[in-house]
């Protein structure tokens, strides 16, 4: 086994008295394209500062490339590139300015690979970087991340306020260059979409604590949905053994019909399904955004 | 190929991917011997892992649907199965069943169903296809 790109180990952080991170322990092998999810405050921001070695942990343990960023901060970011929510770039170069300025610190810098990717960004090479839009600023910001062909790309929801288009231009760059090198990625998004595209491998954070981590296929294919059809109406999803309510007020049928994420087979529901005289109508693969709702809605 | 993967459905994108492909050689849009697009353009057209892409490749080789030609690309296989009737029906009832709940949800029922289907294929649909039916 070599050795993982990302370990981290029983990770415990606290602020003041909010507990930020409870145990959280995660490998990243080399080549993956991990997705890191979960809504505002469930810890992604905090992690992603501990990989890089901006925090140093209270409790546990991180490891790049089976080295501790923290005391070895040089040793290691020498080999990764991020890109922040941010981007925060010195708003007074001009982008030339600021590529020169950039490669200067990395000796791996790949000065081709920049050229091409600013023709593909479509970069205005003189223009001062406080002049630019949000979508230029990105993919100025992906560039920086990305010229010196890190061994570990890290980014902290790189779409963030970006319109479609660019969106997809920022992924599409992402997507090449995994292509291209077999590049380990670690990214955080609230876009589940995004995530479902381009991780194999999604970890999903709720409240500073991994609720979910596995194969992007693997989550689809285990979780099933399916509606169920009982005899009365109710105000409140009926319990049904083995799944867990999609829907917290009655939306179809008038309260007759309701939706529910299978967490085992669908045989483990006959005896419920009986007992409540109800009929199963049907059954499909579960969307991620079904089953992050279910996993952290079943967990507050 | 000109088609899109969508993220939200429950089906894994390679699964997606796979029934896509076979559908464009079923349909004889895809017609043996012709060239796929390397995992890399293919993944970034679709924006997917690229990882996605060669899993679909790989269990279409499986099935005899593609054949890699080492260091020349992946082609449609010569003896790329077309599609039975039956199988073509298969592919149909997911969709069925899908819209008959759906009819079902807004209380339109069977023959209104029906109605509306012919009057769609009416509007170009059926021409389009070559079809003698409506």
């Amino acid at each position: 086994m070599s050795t993982p790109v990302v370990q981290v180990s029983m990770l415990h952080r606290e602020f003041g008295d909010k507990i930020a991170l409870r145990n959280v322990s995660l490998t990243i092998p080399e080549g993956c394209v991990y997705g890191l999810v979960g809504g505002n405050g469930a810890g992604k921001t905090t992690l992603i500062r501990h990989v890089l070695g901006l925090y140093r942990p209270q409790f546990g343990d991180v490891r790049l490339f089976g080295l501790d960023p923290c005391a070895v901060p040089e040793q290691v970011l020498a080999r990764l590139g991020y890109l922040s929510e941010d981007r925060d770039l010195p708003l007074w170069m001009r982008v030339d300015e600021l590529i020169g300025y950039t490669r200067a610190f990395y000796p791996r810098w790949d000065g081709p690979f920049a050229e091409e990717l600013l023709v593909a960004f479509d970069l205005p090479r003189t223009q001062r970087v406080k002049s630019l839009s949000r979508g230029q600023l990105a993919r100025l910001g992906l560039l920086l991340a990305l010229a010196y062909r890190p061994d570990l790309l890290v980014l902290d929801e790189p779409s963030s306020g970006l319109d479609p288009i660019v969106r997809r231009d920022i992924l599409g760059a992402v997507i090449r260059t995994v292509a291209d090198e077999g590049r380990t990625v670690l990214f955080s998004s609230h876009l589940l979409d995004e995530v479902d595209r381009v991780a194999d491998r999604v970890c999903m954070l709720h409240a500073g604590k991994v609720v979910l981590d596995d194969s992007v296929d693997a989550i689809k294919e285990r979780y099933q949905r399916c509606t169920v059809r009982f005899p009365q109406a109710s105000a409140t999803p009926p319990v049904l053994t083995g799944a867990t309510p999609l829907d917290t007020s009655p939306a179809l049928a008038g309260g007759r019909e309701w939706r529910y994420l299978l967490t085992g087979p669908i045989s483990s529901l006959s005896a419920d399904l009986a007992a409540a005289h109800a009929e199963l109508l049907d059954e499909t693969s579960a969307s991620l955004d079904e089953v992050f709702v279910a996993a952290s809605g079943g967990r507050t | 190929m000109r088609f899109d993967l969508s993220p939200s459905d429950g089906v894994p994108l390679y699964l997606q991917l796979i029934r896509r492909i076979q559908y464009e050689i079923a349909a004889g849009r895809l017609q043996p011997g012709e060239q796929l697009p390397s995992v890399r353009k293919l993944s970034e057209q679709l924006v997917v892992n690229p990882n996605t892409v060669v899993r679909a490749y790989r269990e279409l080789e499986r099935e005899g649907n593609l054949i890699t030609r080492p260091g020349a690309g992946v082609y449609v296989s010569d003896t790329a199965p077309q599609l039975s009737r039956r199988e073509q029906h298969a592919r149909l009832v997911g969709e069925v069943d899908a819209l008959l709940a759906h009819a079902s949800d807004l209380e339109v029922g069977l023959e209104e169903l029906l109605q509306l289907v012919r009057l769609r294929w009416r509007k170009g649909f059926g021409a389009r296809s070559g079809g003698s039916e409506g």
